[in-house]
């Protein structure tokens, strides 16, 4: 038989509240072995208080050729970003 | 370094180029990384894939050596340090060979390459591991060599790869200084101990200078890999840099480099030092060490042996799958 064991994204939020994080990936047969190797692999030193597994073949990812058309309108909208409108000093902080 | 004579593609001169390969390089000039999917050479995923996959076998390869005295251990506190240190070597053999396979080739595709030769892991790990000094000479050497080379490829232009690197390197010293804690221990104790360290250090210290791979002049593979900051320093650069922070750490060890030509040069500001015997890294290369066939043999068996269990645990993962499915079915 010898399949090979499925590829899983692993993904681990750290101590202190922020999002879970892409780590890095490992295989295993299922969900419940892929989150113990996790812990076994990426959270050797404290990294983390949860941790989720997803098949990697699960991942629908953007192309790398849709770079332009997906991200470059947003380099006109420059309006966007706060220090695009200047408030004078008297104002105060804002 | 845990890479040694990675076959690398001929380099190209900017007027040999076409105009996707000139784009890619001038990204990897800017300093941009390159990511899985994204376009690149034939030549420079085929050369990461011998790169990180040889890197990879030595983090798994090189558990033997060490495993070795995990049993063995003076104390028990020495005995789980040895054996997080050990665990962390798989790790970092996992965390690489996942970079690897965003290359496009499969875990079992490297394994196999590795279990039938195709494929090397570092020449340091064909040496024995004799005594318990031999676990500190191996921390503070060959650990220390390997980050000498690590620490530069945390810069390395593939995303995964660099990504990989700096989970590494942040683990990496911890390898070196339990080492070299361990020769600090030996070096105070009894002459009897000290001269294990001293015997320890005469081993591994050429072995140690031949893991930075063939002296420049002799290495046919740098120049592409250095243009795709694949490769960040030249062999004997790396080498330079090991024996000058190395050696005054002998020194206040007491222990003597076993190398009577070892002398500080002002003018360069660095020792020059003995060049290892070349020939018996080809001969290690080849698998003629003095482990070769006990560790590869090591590590076809435990593949072989653990067969049967990585097979159960997919049999059971389908069974519950399908059970999982036709309760689904039965409750619509």
């Amino acid at each position: 038989m010898s399949s090979e064991w499925p590829l899983w994204e692993i993904f681990i939020r750290g101590q202190h509240g922020l999002n879970h994080r892409h780590v890095g990936s490992l295989h295993a047969p299922d969900a419940e072995m892929a989150i113990r190797n996790a812990r076994d692999v990426y959270t050797r030193r404290n990294e983390g208080v949860s941790i989720w597994v997803v098949k990697a073949n699960d991942i629908t990812a953007s192309s790398p050729s849709e770079k332009g058309p997906l991200f470059d309108p947003s380099n006109s909208k420059v309006y966007r970003h706060p220090t695009f409108f200047d408030i004078p000093d008297e104002v105060g902080h804002m | 370094m845990y890479a040694q004579m990675v076959k690398s593609e001929g380099s190209k001169s900017r007027e040999e180029m076409t105009p996707e390969e000139l784009a890619f390089q001038d990204r990897i000039d800017r300093g941009e990384k390159i990511e899985p999917k994204e376009w690149m050479p034939e030549g420079y995923r085929k050369t990461l894939i011998r790169q990180i996959g040889q890197h990879a076998h030595s983090e798994i390869v090189g558990q033997l050596p060490e495993g070795n005295w995990i049993t063995r251990a003076p104390t028990l506190e020495r005995k789980a340090i040895l054996l997080a240190k050990v665990q962390d070597e798989a790790g970092h053999g996992l965390y690489l060979y996942c970079a690897a396979e965003t290359l496009g080739v499969s875990r079992d595709e490297l394994l196999e390459k590795l279990h039938s030769g195709n494929m090397k892991y570092s020449s340091i790990f064909n040496y024995p591991t004799l005594t318990w000094a031999d676990m500190g000479a191996v921390g503070w050497l060959v650990d220390g060599a390997a980050i000498m080379n690590q620490v530069p490829l945390q810069r390395t232009s593939y995303g995964p790869y660099s990504r990989a690197m700096i989970r590494i390197c942040k683990e990496e010293s911890f390898h070196q200084r339990q080492g070299y804690d361990i020769m600090m221990k030996m070096c105070a104790g009894t002459p009897e101990q000290k001269a294990m360290a001293q015997d320890a250090l005469n081993r591994f210290w050429y072995p140690s200078l031949m893991m930075f791979g063939p002296s420049d002049k002799d290495s046919v593979h740098s120049a592409q890999s250095m243009a795709w900051k694949i490769k960040m320093n030249t062999n004997d650069e790396l080498r330079q840099k090991f024996v000058d922070q190395t050696v005054p750490q002998a020194e206040y060890l007491g222990l003597t480099i076993p190398d009577p030509d070892l002398k500080w040069n002002e003018e360069k500001g660095g020792y020059d030092f003995s060049e290892p015997d070349w020939s018996e890294f080809f001969a290690v290369i080849a698998g003629n060490g003095p482990c070769n066939a006990e560790r590869l043999g090591a590590r076809v068996k435990a593949w072989e042996d653990g067969a049967w269990f990585r097979d159960g645990l997919m049999a059971h993962a389908a069974k519950a799958e399908d059970r999982a499915r036709a309760a689904r079915l039965a409750a619509e």
